[in-house]
């Protein structure tokens, strides 16, 4: 009782990284707390799902195994979702901040009127005294989160109300296996006397997926470029770069937006978060809706005709020169001392 | 014939939190909120759009704009009816302030059951929150479903009962159908909105919620507006949409802020070259050396 629970997406019957990371962070959560991890997997083809779940820490798996219930639909998913926690009663409940987890989320937290913060960066446990009221609280979950733009830094905390609600996007939190497995125990939710058929009233006529080629997120190496690579051609030569020094090209949403890279490239706060051990900053101002996904690399370089760009105060080499000639020229030097 | 619809659009007033320019800067590193304009969240433009499309395709059809706000936020409202919007309510009252996003829907709700829309249109999320959390919840609130991050409303049926929306997510896209009445939340990467035309803005530049009137106190405006029933900008109080103080602001919010740190930004020492090419030569020399590169 008053566990922890990780809501799990799935796509091809697999479990995606962000709820593999939210077990990770759930496990470290559940471990301060002294209580036990659950995941939740709503989806079908789920066979053999908990034993990758025993390996990040959860102590028991709740699925719901079935073709209506895949791909995820609002309805039946937050039916079933409700259905179990008013049972279970969580204390708390994590998701992805994903196009599944910013849709389920609100309708959950809205039917069982529990605080839900969307896209914290941190989550920790710790106290709070409420000055009104003089009342102590123990063992609440902070959620901390960028706001305004990321213009300031929030602690979220809900004193009253479970289960206290968070979601967290790709990235943010390290996906670890547990030190020692969970228990892995396997439930089956009787998920039927939660839906009615209402709850299939919105009814999926196409889906087009991608796959996922492109990761940014785990490359040790980023060439990134912004609207100043002044074009799709412009591009190319962080292509080439990322071939010769062996990276892969992130981009900034200026970028993105003009076309000059596609959306699986953003970095930032509405793209992806990456902490690689090299960032080379190609043309990019550095708003701090880049920085937020990136100023967690352990080098930067910034290249920027620009001496006072913003993204000069985190690098730790700021070239000022036009990446046009800069590029070529690493390209250049690399290979010449590389052997 | 098919019957007109009523739509609603949810729209909010925010702080520009997208460049943030040096006059916005304290001294200190951090931001000056105040000094951010206000503009109608870019979003919620999208969604206007997409609920005056619907309009478009059915005669008679109306685009009522619903803001919570403070009285200044009935500046959005006059935008969206110079762009094509029919008329807005502004839902105000003190009980609403500090209202976290469940608190919002709820009031957001009560006042739409007073309207009784068939299609409310929301943008995805506000930029100074980001949250993407009040079109599900008033959809729950109301018991309805939702089509999150919408890109196209591909077609309704001539008896308006079944709608098809193009959803834009990370990885792809999906064509939904829905039926009617329902939330949908529109993503940026949707149509902009229309301009504001010139037609309208000499129609609608002097429309007034009743405050506003008020604190005008002007005869020609007064008489402007008494005799015009288009100008008029409703307001809504706590009373207006029958709801339960203890489900409104501070008090019905699970979430409370329990604290807000500025973000400074701090200048780190960056070392300093040119694109000269002994200085990049250099510069690769290093990294190899350090294994940062190969
Ligand atoms: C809610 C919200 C979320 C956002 N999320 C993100 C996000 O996830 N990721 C993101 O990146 N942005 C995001 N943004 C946008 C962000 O605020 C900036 O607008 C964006 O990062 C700017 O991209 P940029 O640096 O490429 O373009 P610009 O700001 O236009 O900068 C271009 C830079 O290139 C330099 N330059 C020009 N020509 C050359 C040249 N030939 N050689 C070298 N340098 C040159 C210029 O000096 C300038 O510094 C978000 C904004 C909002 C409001």
């Amino acid at each position: 009782m008053n566990n922890i629970f990780v809501y799990c997406e799935t796509e091809g019957g697999k479990i995606a990284d962000v709820s593999l990371e939210l077990m990770t962070k759930g496990r470290e959560l559940a471990d301060t707390l002294g209580c036990e991890l659950e995941a939740v997997v709503i989806g079908h083809n789920l066979a053999n799902v908990e034993k990758e779940l025993a390996e990040y820490g959860a102590d028991r798996i709740w699925v719901a195994d079935d073709a209506q219930l895949d791909p995820y639909r609002t309805l039946p998913h937050s039916a079933i979702l409700c259905g179990l926690f008013k049972e279970e009663h969580p204390q708390i409940a994590l998701m992805g901040a994903t196009p599944i987890g910013r849709d389920l989320g609100p309708r959950v937290s809205s039917t069982l009127h529990s605080g839900l913060t969307a896209d914290c960066t941190s989550l920790v446990i710790g106290g709070h005294k409420d000055n009104k009221t003089g009342k102590e609280y123990t063992d609440l979950l902070y959620q901390i989160r960028p706001a305004f733009g990321g213009n300031i830094i929030a602690t979220i905390i809900n004193p009253e109300c479970r289960p206290q609600m968070a979601t967290v996007r790709e990235g943010v939190m390290k996906k670890e296996k547990a030190a020692k497995p969970g228990k892995g125990e396997l439930k089956t939710i009787d998920w039927k006397k939660y839906v009615n058929d209402a709850d299939f009233a919105v009814k999926i006529i196409e889906r087009q997926m991608e796959e996922r080629k492109i990761n940014v997120k785990g490359a040790p190496i980023i060439i990134a470029g912004g609207y100043g690579m002044g074009s799709k051609e412009g591009f190319k030569q962080l292509f080439e770069l990322a071939d010769v020094i062996g990276g892969e090209v992130g981009a900034s949403r200026a970028a993105v937006d003009a076309g000059f890279a596609d959306h699986a490239r953003q970095i930032g706060q509405t793209g992806v978060t990456v902490r690689p051990k090299l960032y080379i900053a190609c043309g990019i101002s550095g708003q701090i809706q880049h920085t937020a996904g990136m100023d967690g690399s352990s080098m930067i370089i910034s290249i920027n005709t620009d001496p006072d760009a913003p993204i000069n105060k985190i690098a730790d080499y700021a070239i000022t020169g036009d990446v046009n000639d800069v590029i070529p020229k690493m390209i250049k030097y690399y290979k010449q001392n590389s052997k | 014939m098919s019957k007109p619809l009523k739509i609603v659009v949810l729209a909010k007033q925010v702080p520009d939190t997208r460049n943030v320019g040096k006059d916005a800067m304290k001294a200190d590193g951090t931001v000056n909120r105040a000094a951010l304009p206000a503009i109608f969240n870019p979003e919620d433009l999208n969604a206007l759009e997409q609920a005056l499309i619907l309009k478009d395709m059915r005669e008679g059809s109306t685009v009522q704009v619903l803001t919570m706000g403070p009285p200044r936020a009935a500046d959005i409202l006059r935008d969206a009816m110079f762009r094509g919007a029919d008329g807005g309510i502004l839902l105000t009252d003190r009980k609403f302030a500090g209202a976290d996003t469940l608190a919002t829907s709820y009031a957001l709700s009560r006042a739409l059951v007073k309207i009784q829309p068939d299609i409310i249109v929301a943008g995805r999320q506000a930029i100074d929150g980001d949250t993407a959390q009040v079109g599900p919840q008033v959809a729950e609130k109301l018991g309805i479903p939702q089509v999150t991050y919408a890109e196209e409303i591909v077609s309704l049926s001539d008896d308006n009962k079944e709608i098809i929306i193009k959803r834009r997510l990370d990885h792809g896209i999906e064509i939904v159908s829905s039926p009617l009445p329902l939330v949908v939340t529109v993503n940026g990467s949707a149509p902009e909105c229309r301009p504001q035309h010139a037609k309208r803005v000499m129609k609608y530049k002097n429309a007034r919620t009743p405050s506003e009137l008020q604190e005008a106190d002007n005869d020609y405006l007064n008489s402007l507006c008494a005799c015009k029933e288009y100008l008029n900008i409703q307001e809504w109080s706590v009373a207006d949409v029958d709801a339960d103080d203890n489900q409104l602001g501070l008090a019905g919010s699970p979430t409370k802020v329990k604290q807000i740190e500025n973000v400074v930004f701090q200048a780190k020492e960056a070392k300093r070259l040119t694109a000269a090419d002994a200085d990049i030569n250099e510069l690769m020399v290093e990294l190899i050396a350090s294994h940062t590169l190969g």
